[in-house]
């Protein structure tokens, strides 16, 4: 099949899964399952097959598969549509498919597939688990299945869609469309167990987070599209365009470049949950583990940063590399470095599993912001393919953990200990070993640990891009945010595998089946593997001998390949420094912890997060809900509005009023009156005739006709 | 000679009534089987009249003359015109309707109709009379029986008063417009009370300038102007459901028609110098009489003032002096004359039932009077001048015309609209629908055939009208444009 | 065969109305035979409307499929009929909406009769004021719609049924007073009310009129047709008659008063003000702008405040439309340019998929209503269980209404906004936080309605969407979807007419 009709089919098996099991197979779970794993496989399928062919293309870059169709009509012209495998989506269609295929195989086991229904399951809530008596008669408490499986796996696949719609799109809308679609089922998915409250807010809290930064993100597509007359990345990104865009000066001295690249960083901001807008991304973790996998590791969050990197041409139009960052670029750089920093210090602080890894992922992310800020384009794009597959790594491991928690949850029967709680957990190496490798194996990646992982390669380049340019700032708060990374990387990794089981339940946990192991070895093998595909050639021994292939390919698909930053010791001194040393503190500090009590890093500052919930609530929530209710709608609507209405009403009733009784009544009437009293006479007069003998009527008629013909006549007369 | 259809239209009600006295005061079913076929011919014959008009040749025609008083010129001289044929055929629906409807009429019937039916043979003088003499002889004839039969089967409470009021405003007022009358036959020098002969007689413009308001507000008294409109509600309010049908349905009508043929026909010069001051007069018919009609209480009352109210309108359309205008104005009085009509009607069905017209003591009547509320309904569209039923095709012209000579005026004008709109959904709303009081549940008793015939073919014709205005409004135009020519503009 | 080719128009026109007439002599406790009868009458209508829709040609310019009779001679007004890209998406809208409707209400069983009949006339009415290429038969349509839709609502409404009802009446009635005279005016001006022929007569008059000087006659008569039109549309602050409106009126009501009369207002904007009017247009943009983002900001701040759910989708009825005034308005500053088609091509896509989105949320609204006989929001709660699948629609259909990219609404805001940014940047960027807020709303109903504790008194009470409500929404939905992923069918004879005409 030829290359770009491929590529046009690779999201469509997953929004058929969709489709299908909503409309038909809902009931059946085998089924649903079946296709939707199925779909995620096919579009994998397809996927590689789209990669091997781009790895075979001559400057890829230059002459990209693409092909367009129209859709909207627009004016005497049309709006296409269509899809675009350059380098950049090629290496991200590669980690997109790898990911999103595993979790869903993930996802199988995750939900308890083939267990039996719970006692007492709801929709809307996570399985309680189930009884069962076995041969002797023992009752057993085992994990249930879930309730709305059929529906997991339909949203999964819109999912699916959405972010692979995302990846080979060759415009900014339909990337816009997967982007929101995403949005959509991050919404769902979070609020898959929505029969808990803290589900049902951290959903809306994520779409509407994240929507603050579509709303700009489509302003921005608004602009771009009005000044340039087009959204597709070819057209955009030519010479003549971005040079136009940036000579024309838009608002707050930022050339229209810059401010349309602003203003789609802050779709960014958003949906890759930096700050400010960061506050949604940990409160996600309530949806199942796959969930946060996806959103939080392969997809979504990915998807912020895949589309700065997209847009780099534009927001760095008319900067070179040595020369100063533009406004824009500084911003970014700032945002991504400061986030790094301060996302990485509220992790220390935290003892969910997941919410340790929510804020780690939000660090990293800030890192790839950064790497962008500072113009460090392929660095970004390395570490973000990297991180996707570590960070599944260790969110499936995680899930793994919990899984295996709460089958000893449901062996001891306590059901009020919390399965995430770390300080629930400790020496799980031992009951899970495939995950506790695995996770190891992710945690170095994130850590960064040297030559080994994937991590430390595409950290490694960030450090060295953001030294050479001379981005001293940068590079130091990155810097100590790597260390906090390595140390708390670390305390998870003590506090939930070594040591001795510090609860029942953790005695009791156990591995859990293939469908969730296997994920975690292929996605090991990449955290791995992965890193040496990117080696710069002058590293010392290993420089060179593997060929630096990311740099080559991901560098062409600009313009002009960025140079290869010269070696420097400096940062790989530092970075190898900061990694271990966090690595050793962290074991060093959590090693003999046995409570949050002894845990002498629990400040609330940290432990609250800075308190931005609480403050966003004040500032923001509260007002606009007074502002919703009670002025738009009371005062304004009902009060002023509707007041002024029934103004014209009362006005209306109030001179139809007077004018009967101040006016009408008297003056008119009392002209009337005057004939009232002359009536009363009359009416006296003729009363005594008045007894209904007809014949007498007559007469009275009769003589008036008779007075008047008489005066008439006596007047002609006179004639 | 030809068949005089004319003077047997005239005179079948009066020859009918006089048979109706004659027979024996119990026979009433026969009365009313009499009066009703009587009715029933006049109709047959206005119909005949109305579409065996000859729209093409226009002017006057069905004439027949017949000397009378020759001595002073008086002559019986029938014919109708454009703008008389619709009044005819009106006159013949109220007529039958309005028989129909007091079907049920038990208290000395055979007076009763008699009464109405010299009425109505008044009416049907005046509007086909081309002698001004007899149009006054015609126009008395009219009136009087009101007196009687208001105050005789009128609403016991203000009979008296309402009667005795109403013929005295007419009567002076006639008195007044009989001066400005006289006059023109005096002045004219023509010794002729013939109407074709002086509207060419070209009275010079101070006599008309001085007498045009005589013969005009004297007219126009009985077609309600303010501020002689007071008799009208309140005669309304007492009348008997059959006579406030004629009453608001042909009698004011009378009014402003003889207004217009007297005043304006025969006087074009005073009736342009007077316009201003009629149009504002007529203006504050129409928004004075909305808002007062808008607070009333008495469901009977709320009629009445709306009336004044769309009579105002009548008066707008002739005080333009241009085509559309008067145009709308004919039109008008034929789409009133069926609405007003048809609300007496059902106001009276509703007081026969609940023994009460105060609006808020009113409730849920659709329940019980289906026909009625439709037809009240549809009325009520029509009054508020909804387009598709016969009062827009009516009120447009008019507006039309009060723009080419007062735009500020048609502006004004158009806030009764809105006024009658709200007071009309809100009398629908609290007499028909709604809670039915307990004390009626189950004492409103269901109306007979005739009723229902009443109201569907009145409501029918309105309708008709709205929808295809070709039935009526060409052969207006035609009784326009002679009125156009004696006013010297095209 | 030949004459229904020769007549698609009036027969599309008047065979409601006509229908309605032969419903009168059914017998009125049929009522299974009323429903149906009523149905096929309405589906009539759509199958010309298909038919008219496949034998139209977006690419000649001018009116087609035109017919005149005579009316009213005396002031020279015809019935004069004809369809254009922009009429003929708002005839499907009507009569697809309208069986929709009609099968909505099948579970009425309060004076059938009545309430078909008033449906049929409903939809004569309002097909008339898109058909009508004469002023004066647009406004005899445009007022007549009122009568049935004020039944309806005072008739078979809910609690605070007589309030909303007059006042809908009454204020819409008050706000044609001006469109009423303005038209009178243009009549004795012209001696004729056939579009075609005022569109240049009135454009190219010079002088004075009347005495005073030909732009501030244009100017009053301007807000004469504006006023008319922006009560009709809602644009804010002639609002406040929709929500009580809608919440009161029948499911089917609110489905079409939402559906479709709210888009006389904006047709009337397209039909009659911009080509009549296009230098006063280009003046007042600016305030109809700084109006039509009001709609949208207060809109959806109302829609968020509400603890109504029909009330908190009446009101989402003020936040869409205001982006169809906000395209109406960059058109009429930069008429002529392409920003200004697509502005335009974004509000008239909007009037369509505001119809389908809004009368399905009223539908769904209505269903949820009838099975729990409340609308407080507060009284749901965790219904999902309950009601799966209703669930599942309602999520598609808010989803639609809050402009989710790849469904319909999405496309026309994206090319209002698109269209409206270069020319009224500020307002655009404003409007914005509409959609923000926009969000906001949806998702709180949905949250209370069927996420949230569940409210236990529901359990066991509630059925699940039956086949005839599934039937009902089914058409919507595909719609909604189509048009969100291809929506060039519709588009490209907008957009044509669109360039054709602007």
């Amino acid at each position: 099949m030829a290359t770009v009709s491929l590529i046009w089919l690779i999201p469509l098996p997953p929004l058929l899964a969709f489709f299908l099991i909503v409309l038909f197979t809902n009931k059946n779970k085998t089924l649903s399952h079946i296709i939707a794993v199925g779909a995620a496989f096919l579009s994998w399928l397809g996927g590689m097959l789209v990669f091997v062919r781009a790895l075979g293309v001559e400057h890829l870059g230059q002459h990209p598969f693409a092909s367009a169709i129209n859709w909207l009509p627009i004016g005497d012209s049309w709006f296409k549509i269509g899809v675009l495998i350059d380098p950049l989506s090629a290496a991200t269609l590669f980690f997109a498919a790898w990911t999103i295929f595993m979790i869903f195989l993930y996802s199988v086991g995750y939900q308890n597939f083939g267990q039996p229904q719970g006692d007492h399951d709801v929709m809307g809530l996570p399985p309680h688990g189930a009884t069962i008596v076995d041969e002797h008669g023992h009752k057993h408490q085992v994990p249930s299945v879930e309730p709305m499986y059929s529906r997991f796996f339909a949203f999964l696949g819109l999912f699916a869609f959405g972010m692979y719609t995302l990846v080979v799109s060759d415009n900014l809308l339909t990337l816009f469309v997967g982007w929101e679609i995403m949005g959509l089922c991050s919404y769902l998915l979070i609020g898959f167990w929505y029969g808990k409250k803290s589900a049902r807010d951290a959903a809306i809290k994520a779409f509407m987070t994240t929507r603050v930064g579509d709303v700009f993100m489509l302003l921005g597509i608004a602009f771009l599209y009005s000044a340039t007359g087009t959204l597709s990345f070819r057209q955009i990104f030519r010479e003549e365009t971005l040079h136009a865009l940036a000579s024309t000066p838009a608002f707050f001295g930022l050339s229209a470049a810059g401010a349309i690249g602003l203003l789609l960083f802050i779709g960014t901001v958003g949906k890759s949950a930096q700050w400010p807008l960061h506050v949604w991304l940990p409160d996600a973790m309530e949806g199942p583990t796959p969930v946060s996998a996806m959103i939080h590791a392969a997809t979504m969050v990915s998807a912020g940063v895949y589309a700065v990197i997209r847009m780099f041409p534009l927001v760095s139009a008319g900067w070179h590399e040595g020369m100063p960052l533009n406004p824009t670029m500084s911003i970014i750089a700032f945002i991504g470095a400061f986030t790094a920093l301060f996302a990485a210090t509220i992790a220390v602080a935290q003892n969910d599993i997941k919410r340790v890894l929510a804020y780690s992922t939000i660090s990293q992310l800030g890192y790839m912001i950064a790497a962008i800020g500072i113009g460090a384009y392929v660095a970004a794009a390395f570490h973000l393919i990297t991180h996707a597959f570590f960070k599944a790594l260790l969110f499936l491991g995680s899930g793994s953990v919990i899984h295996g928690m709460e089958h000893g949850v449901l062996h001891t029967g306590d059901h009020k200990l919390d399965p995430q709680d770390m300080f629930n957990m400790g020496g799980l190496r031992k009951k899970m070993p495939i995950t506790f490798w695995t996770f190891l194996i992710g945690g170095f990646a994130l850590s960064g640990f040297p030559v080994l992982t994937a991590g430390f390669w595409s950290k490694d380049e960030i450090f060295a891009d953001a030294f050479a340019n001379g981005h001293s700032a940068v590079f130091i708060t990155l810097a100590v945010a790597a260390f906090l990374t390595a140390f708390y990387t670390m305390r998870q990794i003590t506090l939930t595998f070594l040591g001795e089981p510090r609860t029942k339940a953790a005695e009791h946990a156990q591995e859990t089946p293939w469908t969730m192991t296997v994920p975690l070895i292929v996605l090991a093998f990449f955290a791995i593997s992965y890193g040496w595909v990117g080696i710069p050639e002058h590293f010392p021994l290993l420089g060179g001998l593997i060929p630096n292939w990311f740099h080559e390919f991901i560098g062409s698909t600009l313009a002009e390949v960025p140079a290869a930053v010269p070696f420097n010791i400096v940062p790989l001194l530092t970075s190898l420094t900061v990694a271990l040393g966090g690595l050793f503190f962290g074991w060093l500090a959590y090693r003999k912890v046995k409570s949050p009590a002894e845990d002498r890093l629990q400040i609330p500052l940290l432990k609250n997060k800075y308190y931005f919930d609480e403050a966003y609530n004040f500032l923001f929530v509260r007002p606009a809900f007074w502002v919703a209710e009670t002025l738009v709608y009371k005062w304004m609507d009902k009060g002023l509005i509707d007041g002024i209405l029934h103004a014209f009403g009362k006005v209306a009733m109030f001179l139809g009023t007077n004018f009967r009784s101040k006016f009408d009544a008297p003056v008119v009437n009392g002209f009337g009156d005057l004939v009232g009293e002359s009536t009363k006479k009359f009416g006296a007069m003729i009363r005594p005739i008045q007894t209904g003998r007809i014949q007498q009527y007559m007469l009275a008629s009769l003589t008036v006709l008779i007075v008047v013909g008489g005066l008439l006549y006596y007047l002609l007369v006179l004639a | 000679m030809v068949f005089p259809i004319l003077s047997v239209i005239v005179f079948t009600p009066l020859v009918a009534s006089v048979l109706i006295l004659l027979m024996p005061a119990e026979r009433k079913t026969e009365v009313r089987m009499l009066a009703l076929a009587a009715a029933i011919f006049a109709l047959l014959l206005s119909i005949w009249v109305y579409f065996n008009y000859d729209q093409a040749a226009a002017g006057y025609q069905f004439v027949e003359k017949y000397q009378w008083l020759p001595v002073l010129g008086i002559s019986l001289h029938l014919g109708v015109d454009g703008l008389t044929a619709p009044l005819v055929l009106l006159t013949g629906v109220v007529m039958v309707t309005g028989v129909m409807i007091s079907w049920n009429l038990d208290d000395r019937p055979r007076e009763f109709f008699a009464f109405l039916f010299i009425l109505a043979s008044g009416v049907f003088g005046v509007f086909v009379s081309l002698d001004l003499f007899m149009l006054f002889f015609f126009y008395e004839i009219a009136v009087f029986p009101m007196y009687l039969l208001i105050s005789i089967w009128g609403w016991v409470k203000t009979r008296e008063y309402a009667a005795m009021k109403l013929t005295l405003y007419l009567f002076i007022g006639s008195v007044v417009a009989l001066v400005g009358a006289l006059a023109m036959y005096f002045a004219s020098g023509l010794q002729t009370f013939d109407m074709l002969a002086l509207q060419n007689a070209n009275f010079p413009p101070q006599f008309q300038h001085l007498w045009f308001p005589f013969v005009f507000l004297g007219f126009a008294v009985l077609g309600g102007i303010f501020p002689f409109h007071n008799w009208s509600p309140d005669g309304h309010v007492a009348a008997p459901t059959a006579v406030s049908m004629f009453h608001a349905g042909v009698l004011m009508k009378l009014g402003a028609f003889a207004a217009l043929r007297v005043g304006i026909m025969l006087l074009p010069e005073g009736a342009k110098y007077w316009a201003g001051w009629i149009m504002g007069l007529a203006l504050v018919n129409v928004v004075y009489g909305a808002f007062i009609a808008m607070v009333q209480t008495d469901f009977k009352y709320v009629i009445g003032f709306s009336s004044v109210s769309h009579m105002g309108l009548v008066m707008l359309g002739f005080s333009t002096l241009t085509k559309e205008g008067l145009t709308g104005a004919g039109v008008q009085m034929f789409s009133h004359g069926i609405m007003t009509a048809l609300f007496f009607a059902v106001v009276g069905m509703v007081y026969d039932r609940a023994h009460t017209r105060e609006i808020p003591k009113l409730g849920g009547m659709s329940k019980y009077l289906t026909w009625p509320t439709i037809g009240f309904i549809i009325g009520g569209l029509v009054s508020m001048g909804m387009p598709g039923f016969s009062g827009f095709v009516a009120e447009f012209p008019i507006f039309m015309g009060i723009w080419q000579v007062r735009p500020w005026v048609a502006i004004l004008a158009a806030i009764s609209i809105v006024i009658t709109a709200s007071y009309i959904m809100l009398v629908i709303r609290r007499v028909f629908f709604g809670q039915v009081p307990e004390e009626f549940e189950g004492h409103i008793g269901p109306i007979n055939a005739l009723d229902k015939v009443a109201i569907g073919f009145l409501s029918v014709l309105m309708i008709g009208l709205g929808m295809f205005p070709a039935l009526m409004v060409p052969m207006v135009q035609t009784g326009v444009e002679n009125v156009l020519r004696l006013l010297g503009g095209a | 065969m030949d004459f229904i080719a020769n007549h698609l128009l009036t027969l599309i026109l008047f065979f409601p109305a006509l229908s309605a007439l032969v419903i009168l002599f059914l017998p009125r406790d049929e009522m299974k035979l009323i429903r149906w009868t009523a149905l096929i009458a309405s589906l009539v209508p759509f199958v010309l409307t298909l038919v008219l829709w496949l034998r139209f040609d977006p690419n000649i310019s001018g009116f087609q499929f035109q017919e005149q009779y005579t009316w009213y001679e005396a002031i020279h007004s015809t019935l004069h009929l004809g369809v254009d890209g922009l009429s003929l998406t708002m005839v499907l809208l009507t009569t697809l909406l309208m069986p929709l409707a009609i099968l909505a209400s099948f579970k009425i069983t309060d004076r059938v009769k009545a309430f078909m009949m008033l449906f049929l006339f409903l939809e004569t009415g309002m097909l008339g004021v898109f058909l009508a290429l004469d002023l004066l038969i647009f406004f005899v349509f445009w007022e007549i719609g009122l009568v049935p839709m004020y039944f309806l609502i005072n008739q078979w409404g809910s609690a605070n049924k007589d309030y909303a009802s007059l006042k809908f009446m009454i204020y819409t009635m008050g706000g044609s007073l001006g469109l009423l005279l303005a038209i009178q005016m243009l009549g004795v001006l012209f001696q004729t009310y056939d579009l075609p022929v005022l569109y240049e007569k009135w454009n190219s008059i010079q002088g004075s009129l009347m005495g005073y000087p030909v732009s501030t006659v244009k100017t009053v008569a301007f807000w004469a047709f504006v006023i008319a039109f922006a009560i009709k549309v809602p644009i804010w602050p002639f609002h406040t008659w929709l929500p009580d409106a809608h919440t009161e009126a029948p499911t089917a009501g609110s489905m079409i008063l939402a559906g479709v009369m709210l888009k006389l207002g904006a047709y009337g904007f397209l039909r009659l003000v911009l080509p009549l009017y296009p230098v006063e247009a280009k003046h007042f943009a600016g305030a109809l702008a700084v109006l039509a983002t009001a709609a949208i900001i207060f809109g959806a701040f109302a829609a968020y405040g509400q603890t109504d759910f029909k009330r908190l989708v009446a009101y989402s009825s003020v936040n869409h439309m205001g982006f169809v005034v906000l395209g109406i308005a960059a058109a009429a500053y930069a008429a002529g340019t392409t920003n200004a088609h697509i502005a335009l091509d974004g509000a008239i896509l909007q009037m369509f998929n505001h119809g389908i989105s809004a009368a399905g949320m009223f539908f769904l609204v209505g269903a949820i209503y009838e099975r729990t006989h409340t609308r407080d929001l507060s009284q749901f709660g965790g219904l999902f269980p309950l009601i799966p699948i209703y669930g599942g629609i309602l999520i598609f259909t808010s989803m639609a209404s809050l402009g989710l990219p790849g469904l319909n609404g999405f496309i026309s805001e994206f090319l209002v906004v698109r269209g409206a940014w270069p020319i009224l940047t500020i307002y655009t960027a404003i409007s914005m936080l509409g959609l923000l807020f926009t969000g906001a709303y949806i998702l709180r109903g949905i949250k209370m309605v069927l996420h949230g504790p569940l409210n236990e008194k529901w359990v066991g009470h509630l059925t699940d969407i039956t086949k005839r409500e599934i039937i009902v929404m089914a058409p919507l939905m595909v719609l909604i979807l189509w048009i969100g992923l291809w929506p060039a069918w519709i588009l490209n004879v907008i957009n044509k007419a669109v360039v054709m005409l602007f």
